[in-house]
């Protein structure tokens, strides 16, 4: 420890604290700009500079280490000269249009020039003027004049966002920041720059012009995307939401948020919101009042659960819905006599079903998974899936931790992975038991699980030792292992490997909520906080046998299914679908028989569970749209009209507290999993690779304009390993015919030789592929 | 896009510095790189770099593509655009131009009738300005094509060199 004074305040600091670590642990501010506490040492503003007693001249107390009975003047005379000096150096080329600047009123610069410059500048000459750049549809680069060359955008690609995508060019007052020649920024999270732009340079291009810093009141919320749950600013003006930024939580997401959280607002406010209640008939879409559309529910599932039974219903909901939302739907489906609901739509493989002992989740607390000295990732495109908790791992990765995937594609990381396996989905179980082999004969134990057959590679030997060579380890499954035909499987060999290494295991959940779903039991055979409960079909199951009437809860089936060819099909020879949803989509106006208008997660209140089982909640920030009510409300509301009792909720928070009631949150986790046979012995044939692409996710970012426009929603064309090409005569380039059931589609067909041979990825949940069949199912590819 | 030689010297480079820092190498490829060009180029755009070059530099390096445009476009010995015979760099930095550095390099711009970043109609000679060249004490100084430190440039000295270059 290191004795300091700073501004007369005496402390002791750890060895390697810099004179900025010091000053901020006694509250003391320095000035600064190029400092950011989440970023490497760049000491190019000279905006903190102090005076150290002893040395010569003012130094940057973001470079400068602390070192015993240093003391140190922030305010003194000297120190106010060199920021004032600095500031008048920044200033000189800073162009005077606050006014028209969109920072204005947020900005660092103008806060410092207030605080700490001079009330003029001597400077009389011209000042330079720097030409606008492209960084894409996300962030404004357009008036670059601004610049202060600090340089955290571009530290931030390189050391949170893995590449290096804007650099300063050229030298001295002709340096501009850019992105590589032509080039755009292509990060998704690459919006934190906007955050981190300490002027007005770089701008968030949805938010511009559209209103002033200091009109917007500030609400807590969180992340509907991804599994994380980042907490979330959101910024509204006369209701509506203006614009999203993160809110600082250092457990979750740090003090960043992907560009999925950040722009998604664009689709609560986005035209294809359903506003009134609407009731087809005739095959027409009229718009009608709550009572009548209630009632016409009501009359719709009273009669065909007199005419078929309660079974000829089925309840499929969304894990982008929230807690309260869910709890409440379970409730209804099973108070009703209806035992089919499901949440997991884009799961194939439900074998694990009845081996089940408790709510499925991460196995660990984020921090707990980032910490971990060997971390193997199971099925997960990772930063498609989870921008943020990737940027997380990578950050592992520097701190020491080893990086291990088994996946089906090998994925640009942007880090450096320890070892990998990249096989064919159909490999992917014999994938995953290699490793076990491997383990098993590391640690010369025996397994339950037959592996006689399965012979360890190379690289699997390198997971299996990283893992149990590690003093902690977790293994996670991603969106590929859930959704794959043999999850079951996949889950009873990691809990095997995890079982003999020590090591922890769970699931990256998928949605903002699909860990709240599986604890408040929005599931066929386990009812909230696992209360048993009449076993119902799941969600497959639903599909491939029809039922008569489906309830779908914030559901699009065609983009949320595993199969979106079956799922329209069984919705369109249904009797009656009714949908609660906050958008008039294309596909429902197609299949759905009423539309119930309910509230995004902006415009209720509720609560997410995140992937380590952390249950936030968080206010309706605005007022709902037109006549939307909360899905809460309206379940309750159908709850009464269908004569069931156990619905008299008054607030969101009444439904918690009723849920909360069952027992602690964290007492329902449990990812151990019983007896589920495992065939380890790889398939063979054409196999699609379906992810779901990372702005097709869930309904709201699906009509978020912006992001709609960057690369990562470029129009889905089927990639394929030149081998295979070349095998079925097709040329890198030109269109292809594939074929999936009853589905065919003439695609773009482009060589990529990270897929496995035998192989083709095309994305689902994209308008372009609803026709096609399974994420992970057969496929044929031919000459279109 | 480079000669086996040329590639051959850049791992050279990069043997220099530890296996997970190629980057340090970007200097010394982008250099090997330019002179490779300067020697077998035939047109003057083909004998300084371009952003295909430095591409194909940072993907050779495993580094992004901005990384290696950022040094190239920061040191002025890295020709960006066409150059003469002869490119004559001087430093009119501070301690320089307190010495005489800008009327060096304005005589040498009456003298050879191109304005600084020009390069004369024969192709010749080519005049820019220099950034330090760590001689404040020889002030003016200036450099020829890259190499060449010439000290004390009083228009004399000038004279002479110009004549020696002729």
């Amino acid at each position: 420890m290191l004795e300091i004074e700073i501004d007369g305040k005496k402390l002791t600091v750890p060895q390697g604290s810099t004179v900025m670590d010091a000053a901020h642990s006694v509250g003391t501010y320095i000035p600064h700009f190029c400092y950011h506490k989440k970023l490497s040492i760049a000491a190019n503003c000279r905006m903190c500079l102090v005076e150290v007693e002893k040395a010569p001249k003012p130094l940057p107390a973001c470079a400068t280490p602390v070192t015993d009975g240093m003391k140190v003047h922030t305010h003194s005379d000297m120190a106010k000269k060199a920021q004032a000096g600095v500031m008048e150096f920044l200033l000189i080329n800073h162009p005077l249009d606050c006014p028209i600047c969109d920072q204005g009123g947020e900005c660092q610069l103008q806060d410092l020039a207030v605080g700490y410059g001079n009330s003029s500048s001597r400077y009389q000459e011209e000042k330079r003027s720097v030409v606008g750049k492209d960084m894409g549809p996300l962030v404004s680069a357009e008036e670059m004049s601004r610049c202060i060359h600090c340089t955290r955008c571009v530290r931030f690609t390189e050391e949170i966002g893995g590449f290096q995508e804007i650099g300063m060019a050229n030298r001295s007052e002709f340096s501009e920041i850019m992105p590589y020649l032509g080039k755009t920024v292509n990060s998704e999270i690459s919006g934190n720059v906007i955050d981190l732009c300490p002027v007005g340079a770089l701008t968030s291009k949805p938010f511009r012009y559209s209103t002033r810093a200091w009109e917007l009141s500030r609400r807590k919320s969180v992340s509907p995307h991804d599994g994380l749950g980042s907490n979330l600013i959101v910024q509204v003006k006369a209701n509506e939401v203006m614009r999203v930024l993160p809110l600082e939580n250092e457990a979750i997401n740090e003090c960043w948020i992907a560009d999925r959280d950040r722009f998604s607002y664009e689709g609560l406010n986005s035209a294809e919101r359903l506003q009134k209640p609407m009731i087809k008939f005739d095959g027409k879409w009229h718009e009608t009042d709550w009572e009548t559309a209630l009632a016409y529910v009501v009359k719709g599932l009273n009669g065909v659960s007199a005419d078929h039974g309660k079974d000829a219903i089925g309840f499929l909901t969304s894990p982008h819905s929230t807690t309260e939302e869910l709890y409440l739907a379970q409730k209804l489906a099973r108070a009703f006599g209806v035992n089919n609901i499901d949440y997991r739509l884009r799961r194939s493989d439900f074998s694990a079903d009845a081996a089940q002992q408790g709510a499925q989740w991460l196995g660990s607390s984020i921090a707990e998974l980032t910490a971990a000295k060997s971390i193997l990732v199971v099925g997960s495109t990772q930063r498609k899936e989870q921008p943020l908790l990737a940027s997380q791992l990578r950050q592992a990765v520097k701190k020491g931790s080893a990086l291990n995937v088994i996946h089906v594609a090998d994925d640009a990381l942007l880090t450096a992975v320890n070892a990998k396996l990249i096989v064919s989905p159909l490999a992917l179980v014999n994938a995953l038991a290699q490793v076990l082999k491997a383990v098993v004969e590391i640690k010369s134990a025996q397994s339950t699980i037959d592996l006689a057959a399965v012979a360890a590679s190379e690289e699997a030997q390198a997971i299996a030792a990283s893992l149990v060579e590690a003093e902690s380890a977790a293994i996670v499954l991603g969106n590929v292992a859930q959704h794959h035909p043999a999850f079951a499987q996949l889950l009873k060999l990691t809990q095997e490997i995890a079982a003999l290494t020590g090591a922890r295991f769970g699931l990256l959940a998928e949605a903002a909520n699909s860990t709240g779903a599986e604890l408040v039991g929005a599931l066929p055979h386990r009812a909230a906080f696992g209360a048993n409960t009449a076993a119902g079909l799941n969600a497959a199951a639903m599909i491939a046998a029809p039922r008569k009437a489906y309830f779908l809860l914030n559901t699009e089936v065609e983009f949320d299914s595993y199969n979106p060819q079956a799922a329209v099909a069984a919705m369109k020879q249904a009797a009656t679908v009714i949908a609660l949803t906050a958008y008039k989509g294309a596909g429902l106006l197609d299949y759905a028989d009423v539309l119930l208008p309910i509230a995004p997660f902006s415009e209720t209140a509720g609560s997410f569970v995140n992937m380590e089982g952390k249950l936030q909640s968080f206010n309706g920030v605005v007022r709902p749209l037109g006549e939307t009510r909360p899905a809460w409300k309206v379940l309750r509301v159908l709850g009464n009209m269908l004569n069931l009792s156990g619905f008299e909720h008054n607030s969101a928070e009444e439904v918690r507290a009723e849920l909360l009631a069952h027992g602690a949150v964290e007492s329902a986790f449990n990812n151990a999993i019983g007896d589920v046979p495992v065939n380890a012995e790889a398939g063979a044939g054409l196999v699609r690779i379906g992810e779901v692409p990372l702005y097709q996710a869930d309904a709201i970012c699906r009509r978020a304009q912006s992001l709609q426009q960057t690369a990562d929603a470029a129009v889905p064309v089927a990639r394929a390993h030149s081998s295979l090409l070349a095998r079925l005569n097709l040329a890198d380039g030109k269109q292809g015919l594939l074929r999936q059931g009853t589905g065919e589609l003439k695609v773009l067909v482009e060589a990529d030789d990270s897929l496995p041979a035998d192989t083709v990825r095309l994305a689902t949940a994209h308008p372009l592929t609803v026709g096609l069949g399974g994420m992970f199912d057969s496929i044929e590819l031919t000459q279109g | 896009m480079l000669s086996a030689q040329s590639l051959a010297a850049i791992d050279r480079e990069v043997a220099k510095y530890p296996a997970d820092q190629k980057r340090s190498a970007v200097m010394g490829a982008l250099r090997i790189a330019l002179v490779e060009r300067r020697e077998t180029g035939k047109t003057p755009e083909e004998r300084c770099l371009n952003t295909e070059v430095i591409e194909f530099v940072a993907n050779y390096l495993q580094i992004p593509p901005v990384a290696a445009y950022e040094v190239a476009t920061f040191y002025n010995m890295y020709d960006m655009k066409p150059v003469g015979q002869y490119k004559i760099t001087v430093c009119t930095n501070l301690p320089c131009a307190l010495s005489g550095g800008v009327n060096a390099a304005a005589y040498i711009s009456k003298k050879l009738g191109i304005a600084i970043g020009e390069t004369s109609a024969d192709g010749k000679y080519t005049l820019l300005e220099g950034e330090c060249m760590g001689a404040c004490g020889d002030a003016p100084v200036l450099l020829v094509n890259n190499h060449k430190m010439c000290s004390f440039m009083t228009p004399e000295a000038i004279d002479k060199k110009l004549a020696e270059l002729n």
